[in-house]
């Protein structure tokens, strides 16, 4: 069973809680997807921590575990605080830090990241990054404190699926025991897909789900196939090759040609 | 005749006392504010008549009962523009207009020719756009303003300046349109911040509301005539009712000058901010204790749902045991943390 910071997830698909059409929608979403983990953003728009509560009242409702994110964190000041609040509010040492560089592309800013990281495993956080494949830059993350790494298939949102196959390939020979989870940029079920094929441990997504146009469909659709993928990896499959093999002997067939 | 007080003097109280008027009762309306004003979120209400394009993200009741809302609105006050709806995108998210059509309904798909000739002022400045031709508009605070008047023609009273408790107001029947202020009486009515701006210019003209596609918040601008716009509006999931945030004044300035750069140059005339009184599917519901009846959970869809939800209301009083579809018998009770 897959083990996260000590905490063991039967499900390995992970979901975000933003943009659906309605809070009642996205309980139904989650709910299909048979998720342990839901990330949610303390969205700074809410103002006070106070002011958003009725929606972290849905989540917290769902009675599963939440993953906290520092979504539209662009600075390492502000995803430590947004951390801090998100430790304050839903009473977990979880957070899912996110350090963005870029606003057309919403890239992590991975030196802002690693920082944040070591800021934050010393405060206590158990931190889990949105990086991208980056070898040196994950090695930076485990050596801050990160247990758990999170690289991006593609930008966020952008539903391009794994755009770096060779780069999260190596990525996961690279680092054979530590949990790693595709996060952002899955567009549709068979991305979720081939990262567990690849071997990755869980795959997490919001926009592909909740920007369906019938959310809770797809988020069963992601389920089944992260569960498929997963099989697949475990049942060790077969590497591509050259010429045919066939299936049926060939030698002392009867040739009618 | 059944005496009924409506409390709340918003889209949807004004809507259930003109339905309740109109089947014969002796109503009463109380309102806490002085006067129509910016103390009912309807007072910032966009003022779209727009099932199809709500269609897209909105459950199958929206697009149903709000298609009924044009001729219900068009019959009781004056105002109502059906000059349809456009919505745009900018090139780079083309494919958010194609995904916009797909999951609506009633619109044509127009070309630039067809965008310049609808809206002159737009020529040249979108590639393709959607018609959504038998929407329409309305300035929601002169159609509050249309439906107090018919009110007080026909005899009903609108009492400002009285704030009085469901719990104690006379009559038969008590409404309880309060919206979000009536929050205590329901284990799941919440707030979704919205913010909207007023500007003023007179180098763009517009005939119908304009929705630009954006991936963030439903971006729209709907024309109040004499030079005056709209522009709105944020959900957030929040109950905070007093600031605009600096990324929202942004995020809707930005989206009018990506629409045209004249509004670069406009007079901002207001800033509004309020919540939208919110169940968790975003659907509205009736809910009956005793003599009351509560109206509530309009969220972003006041002046297009509020037909409905006021006949539907006044379907409960003059039989109480029908079962409108926006009827909770037990409102579903929400779990406590």
């Amino acid at each position: 069973m897959l083990k996260l910071y000590d905490h063991a997830v039967e499900s390995r698909l992970l979901l975000g809680t933003a943009l659906y059409p309605s809070p009642a929608i996205m309980a139904d979403a989650v709910r299909a997807a048979r998720c342990d983990i839901v990330t949610v953003s303390l969205r700074r728009e809410s103002g006070t921590a106070r002011a958003g509560q009725d929606f972290w009242g849905f989540i917290r409702d769902l009675g599963i575990r939440v993953l906290p994110n520092t979504a539209g964190c662009h600075t390492v000041k502000e995803a430590v605080t947004t951390a801090q609040m998100a430790r304050e509010v839903f009473g977990t040492p979880w957070v899912k830090l996110e350090v963005i560089n870029d606003a057309d592309t919403l890239q992590p800013d991975v030196f802002g990241l690693v920082e944040a990281a070591r800021i934050l495993t010393k405060d206590g956080f158990q931190v889990f990054p949105y990086c991208t494949e980056d070898l040196g830059v994950a090695e930076r993350l485990v050596e801050a404190g990160c247990e758990v790494l999170m690289p991006w298939g593609a930008p966020i949102g952008s539903a391009r699926g794994l755009n770096n196959v060779y780069g999260l390939r190596s990525l996961r020979a690279h680092f054979p025991d530590i949990p790693l989870i595709v996060d952002a940029g899955l567009g549709v079920p068979s991305h979720a897909a081939a990262a567990m094929e690849l071997g990755y441990d869980a795959v997490l997504l919001n926009t592909a789900v909740a920007k369906a146009g019938d959310p809770v469909k797809m988020a069963n659709a992601f389920a089944r196939a992260v569960e498929a993928g997963r099989l697949a990896f475990e049942a060790d499959p077969l590497e591509p090759r050259d010429m045919a093999a066939p299936s049926t002997p060939v030698l002392g067939k009867a040739f009618l040609e | 005749m059944t005496q009924v007080s409506v409390i709340g003097a918003g889209v949807v109280g004004l809507a259930c006392a003109t339905a309740m008027t109109e089947a014969g009762h002796d109503v009463t309306v109380y309102d806490r504010g002085e006067g129509l004003g910016p103390a009912s979120c309807s007072w910032w209400a966009g003022g779209m008549l727009a099932p199809w394009c709500e269609g897209e993200s909105a459950e199958e009741p929206v697009e149903r009962l709000g298609a009924e809302a044009l001729d219900w609105w068009a019959e009781r006050v004056d105002g109502v523009a059906r000059n349809g709806s456009l919505v745009v995108a900018p090139a780079r998210d083309a494919s958010d207009l194609r995904r916009f059509e797909r999951r609506t309904r009633n619109a044509e798909k127009i070309d630039a020719e067809q965008i310049a000739e609808l809206e002159p002022d737009l020529a040249g400045r979108f590639r393709q756009a959607l018609f959504f031709a038998g929407e329409g508009h309305l300035d929601p605070r002169a159609a509050l303003a249309g439906l107090r008047q018919r009110l007080a023609e026909a005899g009903t009273r609108v009492r400002y300046g009285e704030d009085r408790d469901p719990e104690t107001a006379p009559g038969d029947v008590v409404v309880d349109a309060r919206g979000f202020a009536a929050r205590s009486a329901f284990d799941d009515l919440r707030g979704v911040k919205g913010e909207m701006l007023v500007l003023r210019t007179a180098e763009v003209a517009l005939s119908r509301p304009v929705r630009l596609l954006h991936p963030r918040i439903p971006l729209y601008i709907v024309p109040r005539g004499e030079g005056v716009f709209m522009v709105g509006a944020t959900m957030i999931e929040s109950d905070e009712r007093d600031r605009i945030s600096a990324r929202a004044m942004m995020e809707l300035l930005g989206g009018a000058y990506a629409l045209h750069p004249a509004f670069a140059e406009a007079e901002i005339l207001e800033i509004g901010v309020d919540v939208r009184p919110s169940f968790p599917d975003n659907l509205p519901r009736l809910t009956r204790e005793g003599r009351i009846l509560r109206a509530n959970g309009a969220y972003r869809h006041g002046f297009l749902l509020a037909p409905a939800l006021a006949a539907q209301a006044a379907g409960l009083v003059s039989d109480p045991s029908s079962q409108p579809e926006f009827f909770h018998e037990h409102h579903r009770q929400r779990r406590t943390a």
